[in-house]
C-alpha cells in the first residue's frame, strides 16, 4: 500500500469510533462516534477543550488503546485485528511518539535514548547509537550524544525526544502537547522540524495542542469537542481530500 | 535493550547501592550465622573425631552425647573383648575434674584417660614431648589452646618448682602459660606436665588434659563406674555395623561407629538446647532484612523506572522483553549482592580462623545464601514485573 500512496491518500480513517471508560456511575464516554480522516503527507493538529477526548483519540489511532465500537484503519491496517504482541510490533515499526513529559531515561546517554526504537527493531546498540548521533547533529545537538539527558535544557531535551520519535522513520508520528514545555520561539522551531518530516507522501503527523502560536504551521486543524470531531479547517497549501 | 537495562540499574546510584547493600547484608547474615552455627555444633562431637582410627564406640545405652557422664562398670571391657570379631578393645576415661594451680586458683578441666597399653585415643597432633611419656609417673599432657589460656602460672615460678607451704602469690603479678615440667593438682593428686598437644576446640571449652587410663582413674572420684567408653577395633573383614549389632546383643551396651555417635551427640544438642532456634532466628532475620531492604529498594527502583518502561512499551517493546529486562536487573543485583556478602563472610571466616570463634563454612552454606538471595530477587522482581505487565501504554500520554 505504501508505494501507491499519493499526497491525498488517507493515512488514517476512523468511522463512528466510540470509547467509554469506567462502569456504572463513573462511566465517561470519551469518544462518542468519531469520524476522522487523516491524509498522508500532511501535519494535522487536533485542538479542543480539556477533557474532550484528544488524548484518547490519538491513543486509539496509535494502537495504544483499543476502541469499543466503530471502524479504524491506519495505513490500511485494522488495529483491532492484531493480537497484543503483533500490535506492539506494529507500533514499533510504524509509530513515533513525542510525549509531553519527554520520558528520556536519565541513566542512559542522549544518543542511547534516541537509539531505543532502532534497538527495539533489533539493530545493534553500536550501529543505532551511530545513527542517533547523526540525527542529533541535524537537530542542532552535535556532540551532545554522550551527555546525560538531564544536563540539557528543556528545549534540547525536547529535540532529543523528537530525534527518538523520528530515528526509525515511522510512518505515523503522534505528538501530545509537544510544545507546552517550550517558549514561543523554541516551540516554533520544534514544530517546523516536525513539519518538515511530515511532508512525505507516505507519512502522517498528528499533533495535539493548545498552543495557538503554532497553528499556522498546520496543514489541517481538527476541532474536537465533547468526544466528537466538530470541524476540520483546511489551511492554505493543503490539498483537499 | 538488556544493555540498557543494566545501565539503568547501575546508573541509579543510590538505589543500586541500596539494593547491593541489602542483598549483601542478607547473604552475609545468612552465611555467617549458618557458618558459626555449623562450627559451633560440630564442636559438640569434635572429640569423637579427635580419637584416631576406631571402628566402634561402646557406651551406656542411655548416654545421649559424648560428654554425658554415664560411666560403665570395669567388667564392660572384658565383656566387649569377648565378642567375636573384636580385634582390640581399649578403655577410655573422659570427665570433668578440678585442677588446682600453684597460686591456689581452681579450674575445671576435661581429663581424658587413654589406654595404658595401646595409647588408643591419643590426639593426633603432639606439639611438644611424646605421647609415650604419659607412661612416666604422674605424667599428663595439656592441650595448647584453651589450656595455655586458662592454666596460668605465676611468671616467677619456674617449671617444676613447687611453691613453699603457705607461700602467697600476688594476684596482680604477671602470669605465664603452662609449660612442660609444671606441676598441677588434679583432685588433690599430683600431675606433671610432660608435653603439649593440640586438638579440636570442644563445646565445653574447658582445658583438655590427657593422661593414661590407669592414672585418670586415680584422679577421678572413687566409684565402681569410671570407664566412660570402650573403644573397639574390628577384626579384618568384619563389618563395623555387624560387629556393633553383635556387641549390642551380647553386652546390652550401645555400640556405634564414630560418625553415627557424632550424629547422636549432635542430635542431642540440637534437640535439647535453644541453639538451633537462636541461629534459625538470626538466619531468618537475615532473610527478612534482605526482603525488606533489597526487595523494597528494587521495587522502588522499578517504580521509578515505570514511566520509562511505559514509554518503551508504547514504542513497541513487548511485555516479554520488559520482563526480561527486570529479571536481568534483579539477577545482576542478586549476583553482585551475593558476591559482596559471601566475600565479606569469607574475609570474616579467614580472620576468625584459629581464634576462639567457631566458624565452619560448608560448601552448602553459600548455596543456601544464594538460594535465599534468589528468593528475595524473585519476590522483588515478580512484584515489580506485575506492575510492568499491568502498565497501560496509553498512560504515557498522562502527566507524571
Ligand atoms: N483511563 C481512563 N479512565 C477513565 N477515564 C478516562 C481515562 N482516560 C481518559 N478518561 C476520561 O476521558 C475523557 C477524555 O480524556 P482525554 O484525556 O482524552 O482528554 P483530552 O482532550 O486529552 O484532555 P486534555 O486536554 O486535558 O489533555 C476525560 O473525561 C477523562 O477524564
Ligand atoms: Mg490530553
Amino acid at each position: 500500500m505504501a508505494g501507491a500512496t499519493t499526497a491525498t491518500d488517507l493515512a488514517i480513517r476512523l468511522r463512528a469510533v466510540e470509547k467509554t471508560f469506567g462502569k456504572g456511575e463513573s462511566t465517561v464516554r470519551a469518544l462518542r462516534g468519531v469520524d476522522f480522516d487523516v491524509p498522508a503527507g500532511e501535519m494535522t493538529m487536533l485542538v479542543g477543550p480539556s477533557g474532550c477526548g484528544k488524548t484518547t483519540l490519538i491513543s486509539i489511532l496509535a494502537g495504544l488503546l483499543s476502541r469499543d465500537k466503530g471502524e479504524l484503519e491506519v495505513f490500511g491496517q485494522d488495529l483491532n485485528a492484531l493480537r497484543r504482541d503483533r500490535l506492539s510490533a506494529w507500533r514499533r515499526d510504524n509509530v513515533g511518539f513525542i510525549f509531553q513529559q519527554f520520558n528520556l531515561v536519565p541513566q542512559l546517554t542522549v544518543a542511547e535514548n534516541v537509539s531505543v526504537p532502532l534497538v527495539l527493531k533489533g539493530e545493534s546498540v553500536g550501529a543505532a547509537v551511530k545513527k542517533a548521533n547523526e540525527l542529533l547533529a541535524t537537530l542542532g545537538l552535535e556532540g551532545r550524544g554522550k551527555s546525560a539527558p538531564l544536563k540539557l535544557s528543556g528545549g534540547q531535551q525536547q529535540r532529543v525526544a523528537i530525534a527518538r520519535a523520528l530515528i526509525h522513520e515511522p510512518r505515523l508520528l503522534v505528538c501530545d502537547e509537544p510544545t507546552s514545555a517550550l517558549d514561543a520561539e523554541l516551540g516554533r522551531r520544534v514544530m517546523s522540524l516536525i513539519r518538515d518530516r511530515s511532508h512525505q507522501h507516505d507519512r502522517a503527523v498528528i499533533v495535539v495542542t493548545h498552543d495557538d502560536r503554532i497553528f499556522h504551521l498546520a496543514d489541517r486543524i481538527a476541532q474536537m469537542d465533547d468526544g466528537l470531531i466538530k470541524n476540520i479547517e483546511i489551511r492554505a497549501g493543503s490539498k483537499p481530500l | 535493550m538488556f544493555r540498557f537495562a543494566i545501565k539503568m540499574l547501575f546508573g541509579d546510584n543510590a538505589k543500586f547501592y541500596g539494593i547491593l547493600l541489602g542483598l549483601g547484608f542478607a547473604s552475609l547474615l545468612i552465611a555467617q550465622q549458618a557458618s558459626i552455627f555449623v562450627g559451633l555444633m560440630s564442636r559438640t562431637f569434635a572429640f569423637i573425631g579427635e580419637v584416631g582410627h576406631v571402628d566402634l564406640w561402646v557406651f551406656d545405652p542411655t548416654q545421649s552425647y559424648v560428654d554425658e557422664p554415664k560411666p560403665l562398670r570395669a567388667t564392660a571391657l572384658p565383656r566387649v573383648r569377648g565378642v567375636t570379631g573384636v580385634a582390640w578393645a581399649a578403655p577410655l576415661y573422659k570427665g570433668l575434674l578440678v585442677a588446682t594451680l600453684p597460686d591456689g586458683s581452681r579450674k575445671v578441666c576435661d581429663v581424658v584417660g587413654i589406654d595404658d597399653d595401646t595409647l588408643a585415643g591419643a590426639p593426633a597432633e603432639v606439639v611438644a614431648g611424646s605421647i609415650a611419656d604419659l607412661r612416666m609417673p604422674d605424667a599428663v599432657m595439656v592441650e595448647v589452646g584453651s589450656s595455655q589460656q586458662q592454666l596460668r602460672f605465676p611468671a616467677d615460678l619456674p617449671p617444676g618448682a613447687v611453691p613453699a607451704p603457705g607461700q602467697v602469690f600476688d594476684p596482680s603479678a604477671p602470669m605465664r602459660p603452662v609449660e612442660i615440667g609444671d606441676i598441677i593438682e588434679l583432685n588433690e593428686r599430683r600431675a606433671r606436665v610432660v608435653g603439649l598437644v593440640r586438638c579440636a576446640e570442644t563445646f565445653v571449652a574447658a582445658p583438655t588434659i590427657y593422661t593414661v587410663y590407669s592414672r585418670a582413674v586415680t584422679y577421678a572420684p572413687p566409684s565402681r563406674r569410671v570407664m566412660s567408653t570402650v573403644l573397639v577395633g574390628a577384626n579384618e573383614g568384619v563389618a563395623p555395623a555387624d560387629l556393633a549389632a553383635r556387641i549390642r546383643a551380647e553386652t546390652g551396651l550401645e555400640a556405634m561407629q564414630p560418625w553415627d555417635y557424632s550424629m547422636r551427640t549432635l542430635g542431642y544438642w540440637m534437640r535439647e538446647t535453644g541453639i538451633p532456634i537462636n541461629f534459625g532466628i538470626a538466619i531468618a532475620l537475615g532473610f527478612f532484612v534482605g526482603v525488606a531492604i533489597a526487595g523494597q529498594m528494587f521495587y522502588n527502583f522499578t517504580l521509578d523506572n515505570l514511566r520509562y518502561f511505559g514509554a518503551f512499551k508504547a514504542m513497541g517493546a513487548s511485555s516479554r522483553l520488559l520482563l526480561g529486562m527486570v529479571a536481568l536487573q534483579a539477577l545482576v543485583a542478586g549476583v553482585l549482592g551475593l558476591g559482596l556478602g559471601l566475600g565479606a563472610v569469607s574475609a570474616f571466616g579467614l580472620s576468625a580462623a584459629g581464634g576462639k570463634l567457631a566458624f565452619k563454612m560448608l560448601w552448602q552454606i553459600p548455596l543456601i545464601a544464594a538460594g535465599a538471595v534468589l528468593v528475595i530477587c524473585v519476590l522483588a522482581s515478580v512484584i515489580s514485573m506485575w506492575k510492568v505487565v499491568r502498565l497501560d501504554p496509553a498512560d504515557v500520554f498522562k502527566g507524571a
